[in-house]
């Protein structure tokens, strides 16, 4: 497996939408012959916490965002809600959730696999997740609250793992 | 004929590459797999996974919306 080529990749975006492209990257670069290593800094832990029921996304502020509704008739599905709806709308309590649930709706329709689902085929795959220790601390995590098989490090063990690797993505 | 077959129907990307590279892992070199899928993007994306791990993509076949890859494990 050394002669492999590598990969790695930053992860900080700790919303539920932005959770996937790591989670995807990662296992197909291992699926394609890589050995990939994740490090997970800022908002991006909330990625590795075992608890990724409360990952949100919001349409506010959001506008590339699509809205379409997973269910209903066939007209009622096509129309994108998104440029009709007033930004303003999604700043009422609990309009998070709904949109999180109707992506999740969408995603399940679609054949898109779950975040938990694609975490745990990285694991399976030997991705290795390495949490950003100063970052854990900042945010006053417990290392309880994330999954096994996790490592803590900082800044220069990230620079380690790109040593010979031609493909580092920041996410 | 394939010694396995993965249906891989109603997954999107990247399910079906994973799951070829989960099935083609626990088999023997020389042996075939036939990889069912109905993603449009696993025609590009299963030549891209032949191509870089250097499994042999034998045929591609297109059978009512289902792609059916034939691939030999390396």
């Amino acid at each position: 497996m050394s002669d492999n080529k590598k990969m790695t990749i930053i992860a900080t975006k700790g919303t539920f939408d932005w959770a996937f492209p790591p989670f995807i990257v990662a296992s197909t670069g291992v699926a394609m012959d890589r050995e990939v290593t994740i490090f997970f800094t800022f908002y991006g832990l909330n990625l590795l916490l075992k608890d990724t029921s409360k990952l949100r996304v919001s349409p506010l502020g959001n506008p590339g965002m699509p809205m379409k509704m997973p269910f209903g008739p066939e007209w009622l599905q096509k129309i994108d809600f998104g440029p009709k709806i007033p930004n303003i709308f999604w700043s009422l309590p609990f309009t998070e959730h709904l949109a999180t649930y109707l992506m999740k709706k969408t995603m399940k329709k679609n054949g898109v696999a779950t975040l938990n689902e694609l975490r745990s085929i990285c694991q399976e795959f030997d991705v290795k997740f390495i949490a950003c220790e100063m970052t854990v601390d900042l945010f006053g995590y417990s290392k309880d609250d994330f999954i096994d098989g996790v490592e803590f490090a900082g800044a220069a063990t990230y620079f380690d793992e790109c040593d010979g690797s031609n493909h580092n993505l920041y996410m | 004929m394939a010694d396995e077959t993965l249906d891989a129907s109603g997954l999107n990307c990247p399910l079906p590459i994973l799951k070829t590279k989960k099935a083609l892992s626990k088999m023997d070199t020389g042996k075939i797999l036939d990889v069912i899928s109905t993603d449009a993007g696993s025609v590009k994306d299963i030549e891209a996974f032949c191509n870089q791990t250097g499994n042999k993509l034998i045929s591609t076949v297109e059978e009512s919306g289902k792609y059916i890859f034939t691939i030999e494990k390396a």
